[in-house]
């Protein structure tokens, strides 16, 4: 079975999701990913999905189910490289990922958890707006 | 029976065109502002000519048969530049009906008939210049939808552009009012210019919406959502002061956004937040030697 390549840089890990994500694909990648995070005490988590042109209710809600692990394993993730068709869909499909953070691309991604980390906040409001 | 319509149409041509353009040139519907006598005088030459030989194939009723292919090209141009002019439809209509008239004359004067023959084929003549007279409305009907179809569209995309204003900071000024067509354009038009140009902030300009009730929010919200989706912040702007008060009333929640009374508002906290070049050069233009 595929897996998908879970990469450590730094404090951070980045998971690029790059085919088709099904049930088992789906719980393999949380498995792999929380195990990974308490293993290398991960403080930030980058999920890519710029490959990705289709997304449905599933893979959205696998997102958000992944960021809710992560935080509660004490790290931060961001979904990045969004396309607009992907984003378009979601929100037409009325799931706005509430809980999880943003960014354009990798770069930008690792900025905000730089950001993050090096402040913390309490209430947990990401979003970064003064 | 025999149907001298053909016949009457190729031997009295002359005298039915003399007929028919004095009954055109004398008639109250003449627009004698906006075509002139020439003009008329050519149109209704080549009406005639065209008509006169469809007729001579024998088929007085059939208009979409081959036979009358060039009497309704020349209609349909006729239509479209007397609509362009700024005929309206009767008018244009008229044009062939008013036809009617000298082409009875000219077959009450034939006399060859009798009385029941002659109400057979003034019907038969009648019953021809209905379609073609419809036709004409028709055309006129269709090119004035082409037109409002186009303009749409150039309105659609007129109305969208999104502006870059700083490194990372883009302007959708929204004018007109939004629909959930222009909603998906625009929302489109938002997160590709994203994309292209690595913006992380967008400011969305409701100046130059009218009015903004539910389905508007909803569809600003949207928009808004999907921004954020890929990693981008949205800032409303222009929120006029009435407009404020409707959205309170009808309990519109834009907690979720940040809004802002201007643009130029929108800006300095878009700048700020970027942490762009946002202090002011206090330099003194005129230093002392």
């Amino acid at each position: 079975m595929d897996r998908i390549p879970i990469l450590k840089i730094g404090d951070f890990l980045l998971v690029t999701i790059q085919v088709d994500m099904h049930d088992r694909l789906a719980s393999a990648l949380q498995d792999d990913l929380t195990s990974k995070i308490v293993k290398v005490k991960a403080k930030g988590v980058l999920i890519d999905i710029s490959s990705l042109d289709v997304v449905d209710s599933f893979i959205g809600r696998m997102l958000a189910n992944t960021s809710t692990m992560a935080r509660v394993l004490d790290a931060q993730t961001v979904v990045v490289g969004m396309q607009p068709a992907v984003a378009i869909t979601l929100v037409e499909l009325g799931l706005d990922l509430s809980g999880v953070h943003t960014a354009l691309d990798v770069e930008k991604g690792m900025e905000m958890l730089r950001r993050h980390i090096d402040i913390p906040q309490l209430d947990g409001d990401a979003s970064g707006q003064p | 029976m025999t149907i001298p319509i053909p016949k009457i149409l190729l031997n009295q041509r002359n005298e039915i065109l003399q007929e028919w353009l004095h009954h055109q040139l004398s008639a109250q519907t003449r627009r004698a502002d906006l075509i002139s006598e020439a003009e008329l005088r050519t149109d209704s030459e080549r009406f005639l000519n065209l008509f006169s030989d469809a007729v001579q194939s024998g088929n007085l009723s059939d208009i979409l048969s081959p036979e009358y292919k060039p009497v309704l090209e020349m209609l349909e141009d006729f239509s479209r530049s007397r609509g362009l002019q700024g005929f309206t439809p009767s008018e244009t209509a008229t044009f062939v009906f008013s036809f009617k008239q000298p082409l009875f004359s000219a077959l009450r004067k034939s006399g060859e008939q009798d009385a029941a023959e002659l109400v057979e084929n003034m019907s038969v003549a009648d019953l021809l210049l209905d379609k073609l007279g419809l036709y004409t409305t028709e055309v006129y009907q269709r090119s004035r939808e082409e037109v409002i179809r186009r303009q749409q569209e150039e309105m659609l995309e007129l109305s969208t552009p999104v502006v870059q204003l700083w490194d990372g900071i883009l302007a959708l000024p929204l004018i007109g009012t939004l629909d959930s067509t222009r909603t998906s354009v625009v929302m489109e038009t938002l997160l590709q210019t994203i994309v292209d140009t690595h913006s992380e902030l967008a400011i969305i300009d409701i100046t130059g919406v009218p009015t903004v009730d539910t389905l508007v929010a909803q569809h600003l919200l949207k928009t808004v959502a999907a921004a954020r989706l890929m990693g981008a912040d949205c800032i409303i702007s222009g929120i006029r002061p009435q407009i404020a008060q409707t959205m309170v009333h009808l309990q519109i929640d834009l907690s979720a956004v940040a809004t802002k009374a201007t643009m130029a508002e929108a800006l300095r906290f878009a700048l700020k937040r970027s942490g762009g070049a946002t202090q002011r050069v206090l330099k003194n233009p005129f230093p002392k030697e």
